[in-house]
């Protein structure tokens, strides 16, 4: 299979949907003729114009208000935030509009509208530029969260998350845009559902449940330990709304030992979640040792690259929780 | 306005170690010595340090991402700004913010900020808390153009008119956010008149200009304490691309051309000539100081050591 990027990923799945139904839009800071900070719309504004990639000055709260009130009124926007961060200028159209919209109207409307955004440290942007913010987003019913982890993935749940009617915050990770995976060919209608993990290696001996950027970092453990002889099951779970609970629950039964990785802040993380989505169950007499969460450190992203890159779970500290659990 | 000359020359030395602080640290990049992004304020100059120069150490300015020009003139230590863009323990934020938030309290510097439109608000409350505290003094915030486009701007510039709040707010407009032309994102040739919505006082000019800048903010200095804020937009232009990795495809090499045939720097520079103001030696010699202050500043930097992780949990929260 040919291979492409992270970031070409994305933007196939942006546009091949556009092509495919004339009532998405895109609407976002610097994505027309910059093509994105990342550049992930790269030649997009030339196939579909001015009236399909809209360039917005900078103003999150109306970029993603509009978004909400076009989506109420029969377009699919995908809305850009340059960064996750910026979320915060957001929030009210967000949480109280369109994750509110259909249920506090009884159902007479919908919010078909994707909202992508890209988080995760490890670029040096500081602590304004580097949260993965996405627990906050979980706790709001109405609203589903993606983040994918290949590009394979981000792909197929794009398009997903496109065809969806309800608002999708789809999270990606500034470090994988230019990472490369399998995709197959342009015009392969592939999708994704939300709502189903991948277990990304199968395992007996210990599960780790991850997402995003964590996961190759996961998997790189998992390599590690099995000249060890021991063998790690690792879980992308891929949507963490909707969430694939069986998944996880049948995992912990079958290894008995759980490790839950992710990049945002320990406290308060969805990590938190994740575990009692497995300890709520039946899974609990199964598990030969407590659920081991690793995420972030509870502080801001720092600057300096040294501590940037040790605020986040590394190879090591994900290893040290494994190790504990053996 | 009579200008002494000491002063002249103070804020030339200013607009040339800034301007040679940002070639230097482009320069940093290209060698790969500095991890993340920054965004030069090469072109710009005079609006930093026109502004600054006309304020006194106890009043505060609230800086932007591209605020370096801001810095210097606000007497920060350059040795600190640049060991903090190396992300060194000695820089001014400990090497944990980076160059997009360089501050420094001691000098009424409240922060650069890495959200546009984040410092705006912030300035509003600082002028409260100075007129809370009688003290007589006032608060700069500066922010670009694109700024100008959040809400952040029009909400603080409404509660800083109602409340009378002495702060002056600087719109440093260099014509684009990040590749958006200002003929894009508003609807107005003038950014000034924006202040009349909110009831207050507004004024465009030459943001090129640095004795226009220092002048100007002198007055509205005296206005803002007397009447409550002010509008203050600097016409001016970025050189550079946004931010290290631009292609600029939004705009013309042409643009970049004519506009730096404006340079703020030699403009200055033949001003203080053409009035015998200061000699050609005077300012050359500026200029060799400039350029040496820069290099000590990156040698600081260099033999300065890393921050420790160790550390990593001081000043998440004060004790
Ligand atoms: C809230 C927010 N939105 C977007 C960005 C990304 N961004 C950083 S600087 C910039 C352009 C800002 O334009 P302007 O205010 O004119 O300042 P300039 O960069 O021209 O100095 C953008 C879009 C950001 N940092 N914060
Ligand atoms: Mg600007």
């Amino acid at each position: 299979m040919r291979e492409i990027t992270y970031a070409e990923a994305i933007n196939e799945a942006m546009s091949e949907e556009m092509r495919r139904d004339e009532n998405i839009i895109f609407l976002g800071e610097d994505i027309g003729v910059y093509g994105g900070a990342f550049g992930v719309s790269r030649g997009m504004l030339d196939e579909f114009g001015e009236e399909r990639i809209l360039d917005t000055p900078i103003t999150e709260l109306a970029i993603v208000g509009a978004a909400v009130g076009a989506a109420m009124t029969g377009l699919r926007p995908v809305a850009e935030l340059m960064f996750s961060d910026f979320i915060t200028f957001a929030m009210d159209p967000l949480v109280n509009q369109a994750a509110k919209t259909r249920f506090q109207f009884g159902g007479q409307a919908s919010v078909p509208m994707v909202l992508r955004a890209p988080g995760g440290s490890g670029t040096g942007a500081a602590e304004q530029h580097s949260q993965s913010l996405e627990a906050w987003v979980c706790h709001v019913p109405g609203l589903k969260v993606v983040i994918p982890s290949t590009p394979y993935d981000a792909k197929g749940l794009l398009k997903t998350a496109i065809r969806d009617n309800n608002p999708v915050v789809f999270l990606e990770q500034k470090l994988l845009y230019r990472t490369r995976g399998e995709v197959p060919e342009p015009g392969d209608d592939y999708t994704i559902p939300l709502g189903v993990a991948d277990i990304r290696k199968e395992g007996n001996d210990l599960t780790i449940v991850t997402y995003g950027r964590m996961v190759q970092r996961s998997l790189e453990v998992a390599e590690k330990f099995t000249s060890e002889g021991v063998d790690i099951e690792v879980i992308d779970i891929r949507s963490l709304v909707p969430l694939d609970k069986e998944c996880l629950i049948r995992s912990a039964k079958k290894t008995g030992k759980v490790v839950i990785v992710h990049e945002a802040c320990q406290t308060g993380g969805y990590g938190g979640e994740l575990s009692s989505v497995i300890v709520d169950s039946e899974a609990f007499f199964y598990l030969d040792a407590p659920v081991k969460r690793v995420g972030g450190m509870d502080v801001p992203i720092p600057y300096n690259p040294n501590l940037e890159a040790q605020v986040v779970p590394t190879v090591d500290s994900i290893s040290a929780a494994v190790r504990e659990l053996l | 306005m009579k200008i002494n000359k000491e002063k002249h020359l103070d804020m030339y030395l200013k607009m040339v170690q800034t301007r040679k602080f940002e070639e230097k640290a482009a320069k940093l990049f290209v060698q790969g010595k500095v991890h993340g992004t920054a965004h030069f304020c090469i072109g710009e100059e005079a609006t930093g340090i026109g502004v600054c120069s006309a304020l006194e150490n106890e009043d505060y300015i609230l800086q932007t991402h591209r605020g370096h020009n801001q810095g210097i003139g606000k007497n920060m230590d350059i040795n600190r700004m640049m060991a903090e863009f190396l992300g060194k323990e000695t820089g001014y934020c400990k090497g944990k913010g980076g160059c997009m938030h360089i501050a420094d309290f001691s000098k009424g510097s409240l922060g650069a900020n890495g959200i546009v439109g984040g410092g705006i608000p912030l300035a509003v409350g600082a002028a409260l808390s100075q007129k809370y505290r009688k003290k007589d003094n006032i608060t700069v915030g500066f922010f670009g153009d694109g700024a100008a486009n959040e809400g952040s701007f029009h909400e603080a510039l409404n509660l800083a008119s109602v409340w009378k709040l002495p702060v002056l707010f600087v719109c440093t407009n260099n014509y684009y956010g990040m590749s958006m032309n200002v003929n894009k994102s508003m609807n107005i040739d003038d950014i000034s008149i924006r202040a009349k919505s909110y009831g207050m006082k507004g004024l465009a000019i030459d943001g090129n200009d640095v004795l226009k800048v220092y002048e100007e903010t002198i007055k509205a200095k005296k206005y803002v304490k007397e009447h409550g804020p002010m509008l203050l937009v600097l016409n001016t232009y970025r050189w550079m691309g946004h931010s290290k990795s631009d292609p600029q495809a939004y705009r013309t090499k042409e643009e970049v051309r004519e506009w730096k045939e404006k340079c703020p720097v030699k403009r200055y520079n033949e001003y203080l000539l053409k009035e015998g103001i200061a000699s050609v030696d005077e300012l050359a010699a500026l200029d060799v100081r400039a350029a040496q202050d820069i290099e000590s500043a990156v040698d600081y930097a260099e033999s300065s050591p890393e921050p420790r992780i160790e550390n990593i949990l001081d000043d998440v929260y004060a004790d």
